[in-house]
């Protein structure tokens, strides 16, 4: 029993420990982003890498997903009458929900895991010692400018794909269930509020810090050689996927239970 | 010029420095020697920051190194790693230039790539070498280039970590020359860490053994060839028996 305990005991000290752990390293990692030195090179390259980069993925992702919620709101609203909802429930689904959770899963599975292994090659083979021996603050130079780059570009990646979610559900409404493209438009425009809208971009601002804090963080903690790496990358990706729920949950909540 | 005193590292249950004391004398080329494992990296690394130790004391020019400006004590220091550990992303001459292009010793960019270059050629390497990326480069070329990034500020302190491991005989010998040389004319005070003892011949001018996680033999580089302890016999002699410990 008191072994039971203790093992309980330990998990929860580590479990906290290394919460906190985390916690330092973001407010440091923020702290970094409006402390000089900056750099400008490395801000533009991540800007490059988690905004313009991600672009295609999110579009695709975002456009499929709109027209096939257009499809299930249909069929699902046909069963009570309804199906004239489509044009308003895509709308608050994808600006609401499914853009910005899409943006997140989309940033944490293709930036997130690349900029885990690349800080955490970086860091088995040494050169992250090897900034610090030329007297460059890793925080600054790798951490800061990928988490400014993932706060500036989640909430541009968000209204990206809300845009493009709207779209995939207008091309199936005009084209496969005969919504008129006026009204459909018109519908979706009316019902959607300021915070719906506010709500989307906060979330991507969140969530682009969280992908990318997670990258960052595994990568500076990777293990040694290749499966060091590997394991980083693998944990960096659950834990921001995870964080991202959750966080969405949270503002859910905050937004929108007033 | 850099003392040790007493310094003690674990990592966790291993306990990988157990008391280091080590004096290396301004302008004097120190190489320290030891089997793998023995601590001899970390070491390095505890003088320059990256690891911080237990316990014990480290001082530069009677200055303890945690309590130096942090910004101005590196700037003292030029370190080739193991494995170059150049920066991927940059083309070599950025790599060279690193502390040259930002902080507190920054140039113009033009001023920069022409220190860099300069450096490259001290290395044997051409101007055409500079705007390559390291991936483009062979392991001999990279450990120039890490040569080069090491001197390229004229540093006071140089350290050297394994500077001719995973080199062939013949690019060993030349980087060993390169770094007697340098060390000759820029009269820097250095650390190198080799098993390499061919490296000893041509780098050191004081040697040091590291076993246990203590110095356990330090003198001048011919005494180490001609020593009585039995630990630096089986190791300068690469014998398989002795007081060594090896496994087989």
């Amino acid at each position: 029993m008191i072994g039971f305990l203790a093992s309980v005991g330990a998990t929860t000290l580590a479990l906290l420990a290394g919460l906190g752990r985390l916690m330092i390293f973001a407010a440091s990692s923020l702290a970094a982003i409006v402390r000089p030195p900056f750099y400008g090179r490395e801000v533009a390259l991540a800007l490059l890498n988690v905004g313009y980069l991600t672009l295609p993925v999110v579009g695709l992702t975002a456009v499929f997903t709109g027209a096939a919620l257009a499809l299930q709101i249909y069929a699902g609203g046909a069963r009570f009458n309804a199906e004239a909802v489509v044009p308003q429930i895509v709308a608050i689904g994808m600006v609401r929900e499914l853009g910005p959770v899409l943006v997140g899963l989309m940033i944490a599975a293709r930036v997130t895991s690349s900029v885990a292994a690349e800080v955490a090659t970086m860091k088995v083979t040494e050169q992250i010692d090897a900034l610090v021996t030329l007297s460059t603050d890793p925080l600054r130079y790798l951490v800061a400018p990928r988490v400014l780059a993932g706060l500036v570009s989640g909430p541009v990646l968000v209204a990206v794909a809300d845009a493009l979610g709207i779209f995939g559900g207008f091309l199936v409404g005009t084209q496969a269930l005969d919504f008129n493209p006026t009204t459909y438009l018109r519908n979706t425009v009316d019902f959607l509020t300021l915070p719906d809208v506010t709500s989307s971009l906060v979330k991507g601002v969140a969530f682009g810090g969280i992908a990318t804090l997670m990258g960052c963080y595994f990568g500076l903690n990777a293990g040694r050689g290749a499966q060091g790496v590997g394991a980083a990358t693998k944990s960096s990706v659950v834990a921001a996927a995870v964080l991202i729920l959750a966080a969405n949950f949270a503002l859910t909540a905050v937004f929108f239970t007033a | 010029m850099i003392d040790l005193r007493g310094v003690h590292k674990s990592f966790g249950p291993n306990q990988v420095l157990r008391g280091v004391d080590l004096h290396v004398p301004k302008g004097q080329s120190m190489v320290i020697i030891g089997g793998s494992g023995t601590g001899k990296s970390v070491l390095l690394k505890c003088v320059l920051g990256l690891v911080t130790p237990d316990a014990g004391t480290i001082t530069v020019d009677g200055t303890d190194v945690t309590r130096s400006d942090r910004d101005a004590f590196l700037a003292r220091f030029g370190m080739l790693f193991q494995g170059a550990a150049l920066f991927d992303s940059l083309p070599v001459w950025q790599n060279v230039a690193f502390r040259l292009l930002r902080g507190s010793l920054k140039r113009p960019k033009g001023q920069a790539r022409a220190i860099a270059i300069d450096k490259l050629q001290r290395v044997g390497l051409g101007p055409e070498v500079a705007d390559r990326f390291p991936a483009e480069l062979s392991g001999g070329m990279q450990k120039r280039v890490g040569l080069a990034r090491a001197i390229a500020t004229d540093p006071e302190i140089i350290f050297f970590d394994e500077p001719t491991t995973g080199l062939d005989p013949i690019m060993a010998g030349v980087i060993n020359d390169l770094i007697r040389e340098i060390v000759v004319d820029m009269g820097a005070t250095t650390m190198t860490i080799t098993h390499d003892m061919t490296s000893v011949r041509s780098i050191a001018d004081q040697v040091a053994m590291l076993h246990g996680g203590q110095i356990r033999w330090v003198g001048a580089k011919d005494a180490v060839f001609d020593s009585a302890d039995p630990y630096v016999t089986q190791f300068v002699n690469g014998l398989a028996d002795g007081p060594i410990e090896t496994l087989r």
